[in-house]
């Protein structure tokens, strides 16, 4: 039989070992594309990390720390997968004011 | 009996984690490196905060965990669904394993059209 805090402290090991890997991710990554892929993922993690936390320092408190943290990771992973899309449209798709801007370059 | 199945289910939702993040490391290409943090770290930490709600079992407490959970299950798909509709519409390079479905497609009428 395993003891909560040794099985605690073995799951926060995993997961910060996957926020670390998020982490290595983020500088390596070739495009903006894997940073907000890895963006999204260590906030899936630290919102596992702060409910193993609420288990750890036995205070419920955490959790709402947690959904708080999903609601602005989810807004700050669409924001960035659009502002991503945006930085780099066509120029024919582009709205008329910047196409005539940049048509005399 | 309680603490067993709550540390089962945190060590699962770790491992999940882990896998996870091995995935983001070590898959060539971005689509693929979403598919293993989307799907693997929503399933683990789904399982984490699962086992917090047994542990505690208060209603109140559960319906925070049960939110939670719901929360991630609803916006991770649309969340993937936007980074790789960007990583598409860039133009993100591949990995050169992906047999793309424009060269399939062109084949396959081309095929229908010679004779």
């Amino acid at each position: 039989m395993i003891e909560l805090d040794v099985a605690i402290n073995i799951a926060l090991f995993l997961t910060i070992t996957g926020l670390v890997a998020g982490c290595i991710r983020m500088f390596k990554g070739p495009n903006s594309a894997d940073r907000v892929v890895s963006l999204d993922f260590m906030t899936v993690l630290m919102i596992a990390i702060t409910s193993l936390l609420a288990l750890q320092l036995d205070n419920a408190a955490y959790l709402d720390l947690g959904l708080a943290l999903a609601l602005i990771g989810f807004l700050a992973t669409v924001a960035f997968a659009r502002y991503v899309e945006r930085n780099s449209k066509r120029p024919d798709t582009k709205p008329a004011g910047e196409s005539s801007s940049k048509s005399h370059e | 009996m309680n603490d067993l199945v709550v540390s089962v289910l945190i060590i699962l939702g770790g491992f999940f984690a882990a896998v996870a993040g091995l995935g983001l490391l070590r898959l060539p290409d971005v689509l693929m490196r979403m598919h293993a943090s989307t799907k693997a770290g929503t399933l683990g930490v789904g399982l984490i905060v699962l086992g917090v709600a047994i542990h505690f079992g208060e209603s109140l407490i559960v319906t925070k965990a049960l939110l939670i959970v719901i929360f991630l299950l609803l916006t991770a798909p649309v969340g993937a669904h936007l980074i790789g509709r960007a990583a598409y519409r860039t133009g993100v390079p591949l990995s050169a394993d992906t047999l793309r479905d424009d060269d399939v497609m062109s084949s396959r009428t081309s095929d229908s059209q010679d004779p």
